[in-house]
């Protein structure tokens, strides 16, 4: 059973996910790490990503377009800042052009994730940092917000009472 | 495609600005548990009226709070539909992570995925 909390942090807009899956810290890893796994996540299901460039090391950029259920595309990048395999990733987030570029002007969020080991399987913190109320704005119009809104229904429907 | 149009850019960095000040988020706290008079306000800190009241404003231009003239009082309360919306901006990320986690969760549980 995957246990999942939340906690806004609206003074410091600041968004922490904390997760408990049934597996082990390498495991949970290989889904940030392989682009084909990762791009089973990334994305809203209405949304789902695509990555044509996942360079994960650190330093290393992604590329990446997620497409709506009209075609319509948008694209982010990454850049990986830290790596401790299996204990910690950090790295930014940001909005591409139709070129894939990062868009001039955005700043990136910053993501901070943790993996620690427990009797049951692995914790998993994710932590996501905004610069302001403008960035938020503008990454959420980014596109992704169709496929959100219309995932919350299946959202609320996953967090009635049976495990996932 | 704009997610929640009723906050226009310049109105959520007002109310972000106003927000990052600790003065101003001790003042809408206490909006918050229960109106207040400028004057009771102006009390609780160790600074002028004037400034007190220039704090009060700020947060009233972010419509995060509603000032008041009730007799000789001034009374400041909170606006709860602005502090909603507010939290609206944090909810979407908190919702497409919470999707996020699920959709690792089931990776892991399919091993045809491996």
């Amino acid at each position: 059973m995957t246990v999942i909390t939340t906690t806004k942090d609206v003074e410091n807009l600041t968004l922490t996910l904390v997760a408990e899956f049934d597996a082990t810290p390498d495991r949970v890893w290989e889904v940030w790490e392989d682009p084909r796994k990762l791009e089973q996540w990334w994305g809203p299901p209405t949304f789902p990503a695509t990555f044509t460039r996942h360079d994960f090391v650190v330093g290393g950029e992604s590329r990446y377009f997620m497409t709506g259920p009209a075609g319509e595309t948008s694209r982010g990048w990454w850049r990986i800042d830290a790596i401790d395999k299996p204990r910690r990733l950090d790295f930014a987030n940001g909005l591409a052009g139709d070129d894939g570029e990062a868009t001039p002007g955005v700043d990136p969020m910053a993501g901070y994730v943790t993996f620690e080991a427990t009797d049951t399987g692995t914790r998993m913190t994710a932590v996501t940092r905004f610069i302001d109320a403008a960035q938020m704005q503008t990454m959420l119009d980014m596109g992704m917000q169709e496929g959100m809104t219309q995932a919350i229904g299946q959202i609320d429907a996953l967090l009635a009472p049976a495990p996932v | 495609m704009v997610v929640d149009s009723a906050l226009a850019n310049d109105e959520i960095d007002r109310i972000f600005g106003a927000l990052a000040d600790s003065t101003r988020r001790d003042i809408l706290g206490r909006a918050i548990r229960q109106e207040q008079s400028v004057s009771a306000l102006a009390r609780q800190y160790a600074m002028s009226f004037a400034a007190v009241q220039k704090h009060v404003a700020v947060l009233e231009r972010a419509t995060l709070v509603t000032k008041e003239r009730r007799g000789r009082q001034q009374i400041v309360y909170a606006n709860r539909a602005t502090l909603g919306k507010t939290a609206t901006l944090l909810d979407n990320f908190e919702q497409l992570w919470i999707q996020r986690a699920k959709q690792i969760a089931n990776i892991i549980a399919d091993p045809k995925g491996e």
